[in-house]
């Protein structure tokens, strides 16, 4: 079952760029906290993003063309390691680099790709992406977001919410209804470029149960769009969202969200010479599913290199790896907690209980648990 | 070798096991029955030199390549252990010493007042040779000369081994850098792998035939999302096996460590639904699961359990130069120190 999913190496070329991508995280974002680096890709930082932009990191597979480096998603996949390793903060150019960049190669016109890209790879504009609604989450389908066709463009009417950094960013790729109703389900759906600077939109921000505010509620109040607005074809939203899924969901950060607590205990570990046979053998376990994970994430890599698009096999993954994810906060606290005579820094008590609380988020963004695990059985031939 | 000479290997290999080791064989061996036709016929096949070198009269296939056999031996349950033989066939070969006909299994004995023993030593009952890690070196040894008591498990043909004193050495190696265990971890990883892929396809099957509430229990979505998990269990319990055979023989010990931890975790996931979903047919003797739940749980303990590997893997972990885990898993599951 799933032996598309083979061990497969990193290209030495690839490699290569762990160096760079280390010197530059030295240089530019070493000076943060345990508990800044614990957001991992939720940390924001459009100077970092910048940086990155102009030393040629983002847009790593996009054609040299439009700005990119012309090489690969192994080449993605070393940078966004090195990245996620060091809790260093990605989250502002994240969405662009990893999944709008991509749909406008794929599906945008000519125009629109000299429009958008160039800017992407040089970090000069960040994306989010509008999917859930109010009366839309893992039913993505029902969506009410309406745009209508008008002399000028499109019309659109509708609000979007839980989505990531609307606050902060330019521009929105969201699904929205261009035709029928919602009882048509798929049909009928198209995706659209909104730039939030527009008039009749309006962005509110969400606190979270941490005092972030990562995400938002986007309102639309007809805010009138152009023509060019539309991404790809119209009416075919769902099967161009569906093909953006292998990209959203194999990569490196579902397996490392909870990276940089784990390295924090493990130092821990080390500063206090404890190794009792609990913690050993807690830190085994989860340096060997990380090993099994990594390998995992590297073979769906592979096959998106390949040109392929393995939805089953990245849903697999994401759902192996966010459980990977949660269960660290979970078993260090446990351990942590069982050592009472032992200090520990509060930077590391607040990295923690930071990864412990956003935890659950990591298997709700992306796809949540359930719909993988449908979207799995459909694989097996269940459904 | 490239993967179309791999694949002329892997398939005939696969129709071999089928013919010789159909679970009606396997179930007559578990009875009692004698393995010497069934040795007899893989032994003749040649693909018990698959690992030796060609210069030895072998195929010269490494660890990984030999892991896709391996997967399938566990697959097919082959009731004699011949990927042990085929690794401690390439181990003597390596050393310049003659290769005996007989099935030989891999044994890290711990000692035993002036002796040595190992508890539970999968097949060992239809085993001729052992390979015995004695630290600084290994012997081949005849397992008639030694204590091979049985478990006394329904069905099982492991056995206790045991020496009163040092066993009788017919040929002495050199101890494989990091000791024969990983060895045997990585190909008990692999078994694993191949065996939890079956019972992976019989429990969906399963769940596609078996009709409650009016529908195949398949249809119902409690019955899909326990069979998703299911499912990337087997998947995490091959990449690991495959991570344990990448690096050649003998396999780095933290890269076995990886395969066979991952591996005994997925059986003891893997089994609980596969039981679950077949309901009270699947404990009965009558019908086929209960071959593959029987050996899991065998090889789940054998050579290393998860927490065994894990405190290994730890203790690397928390030796190791790097403050960064992703390095470790990068670099020091691969690195032989």
């Amino acid at each position: 079952m799933f032996e598309s999913l083979m061990l497969s190496r990193l290209p030495d070329a690839d490699e290569q760029l762990r160096a760079p991508i280390r010197a530059l995280i030295a240089e530019h974002a070493s000076g943060r906290i345990l508990e800044q680096r614990s957001r991992s890709w939720m940390g924001f930082d459009k100077e970092f993003s910048r940086v990155l932009g102009r030393a040629g990191f983002l847009g790593l597979t996009q054609p040299r063309e439009y700005g990119g480096a012309g090489r690969g998603p192994f080449a993605r996949y070393v940078v966004v390691e090195e990245l996620l390793a060091a809790g260093a903060p990605v989250a502002a150019h994240w969405i662009a680099d990893r999944q709008s960049a991509p749909l406008i190669l794929n599906y945008g016109t000519e125009a629109q790709r000299q429009f958008y890209l160039p800017r992407i790879c040089r970090g000069e504009i960040f994306f989010c992406i509008g999917m859930s609604e109010p009366g839309s989450g893992s039913d993505l389908a029902s969506v009410r977001t309406r745009a209508a066709k008008n002399d000028m463009g499109w019309q659109l009417s509708g609000s979007k919410i839980w989505t990531t950094n609307a606050q902060h960013v330019d521009y929105m790729i969201a699904l929205v209804r261009t035709s029928g109703q919602a009882a048509d389900r798929q049909t009928g759906l198209s995706q659209l470029i909104i730039d939030l600077k527009l008039p009749g939109i309006t962005i509110r921000p969400i606190a979270d149960l941490t005092g972030d505010a990562h995400f938002a509620e986007v309102f639309f109040e007809d805010v009138q769009l152009t023509d060019d607005a539309l991404i790809g074809t119209e009416g075919a939203g769902w099967h161009q969202v569906t093909a953006e899924l292998a990209f959203e969901r194999s990569g490196p950060e579902r397996i490392y969200s909870s990276i940089v607590l784990l390295d924090a205990w493990i130092a821990h570990l080390r500063a206090n010479a404890r190794c009792n046979e609990a913690a050993v053998q807690l830190a085994g376990r989860l340096i060997a599913q990380l090993a099994t994970l990594r390998e995992l994430s590297i073979a769906v890599t592979a096959r998106l290199a390949q040109g392929e698009s393995p939805v089953v096999e990245a849903s697999l993954v994401k759902d192996l790896g966010t459980t990977l994810e949660q269960s660290i906060p979970t078993l260090i606290a446990d351990d942590l907690g069982s050592h009472p005579g032992e200090p520990f820094d509060a930077d590391l008590y607040r990295s923690l209980l930071y990864v412990t609380h956003i935890a659950p988020s990591f298997s709700l963004r992306g796809g949540t648990r359930e719909i993988l695990r449908g979207i799995i059985a459909r694989g097996l031939g269940l459904r | 070798m490239s993967d179309i000479a791999f694949n002329e290997l892997l398939e005939p290999f696969g129709r071999l096991l089928a013919d010789v080791s159909s679970l009606t064989q396997v179930r007559a061996v578990e009875a009692g029955a004698s393995v010497t036709n069934l040795w007899a016929a893989l032994h003749e096949s040649g693909f018990v030199d698959a690992m030796v070198s060609e210069a030895r009269g072998g195929a010269g296939l490494s660890l990984a390549e030999a892991g896709p056999l391996v997967q399938a031996l566990g697959r097919h349950l082959v009731p004699v252990p011949f990927a042990q033989s085929m690794v401690a066939r390439a181990l003597l070969a390596a050393a310049g010493v003659e290769r005996p006909e007989g099935s030989i299994v891999l044994i890290s004995p711990t000692t035993h007042g002036g002796g040595y023993r190992q508890h539970a030593v999968s097949q060992a009952q239809v085993a001729n040779y052992a390979l015995v890690d004695l630290g600084d070196h290994t012997i081949l040894t005849s397992l008639s000369d030694a204590a091979v008591d049985a478990t006394g498990i329904h069905a099982s043909r492991a056995a206790d081994v045991s020496w009163q004193s040092s066993p009788h050495a017919l040929a002495t190696i050199a101890t494989p850098k990091g000791g024969l265990r990983p060895i045997a971890a990585v190909l008990r990883a692999a078994e694993i792998s191949g065996a939890v892929d079956r019972v992976l396809d019989m429990t969906i099957a399963y769940a596609c035939e078996r009709v409650q509430f009016g529908k195949p229990i398949g249809k119902q979505q409690a019955i899909q999302q326990q069979l998703a998990v299911m499912a990337e269990q087997t998947v995490m319990a091959r990449m690991a096996a495959q991570i344990g055979c990448a690096y050649g023989l003998p396999p780095p010990p933290n890269a076995a460590a990886v395969a066979k931890q991952v591996a005994s975790t997925a059986v003891t996931a893997i089994v609980a639904t596969a039981h679950a979903v077949h309901g009270a047919i699947g404990i009965s003797e009558e019908y086929d699961l209960q071959l593959f739940v029987r050996r899991l749980h065998e090889w789940r303990m054998a050579d290393g359990t998860e927490s065994y590997w894990a405190g290994h893997l730890g203790r690397a972990r928390l030796a190791s130069y790097t403050a960064s885990s992703v390095e470790f898993v990068r670099l020091g599951v691969s690195s032989v120190g």
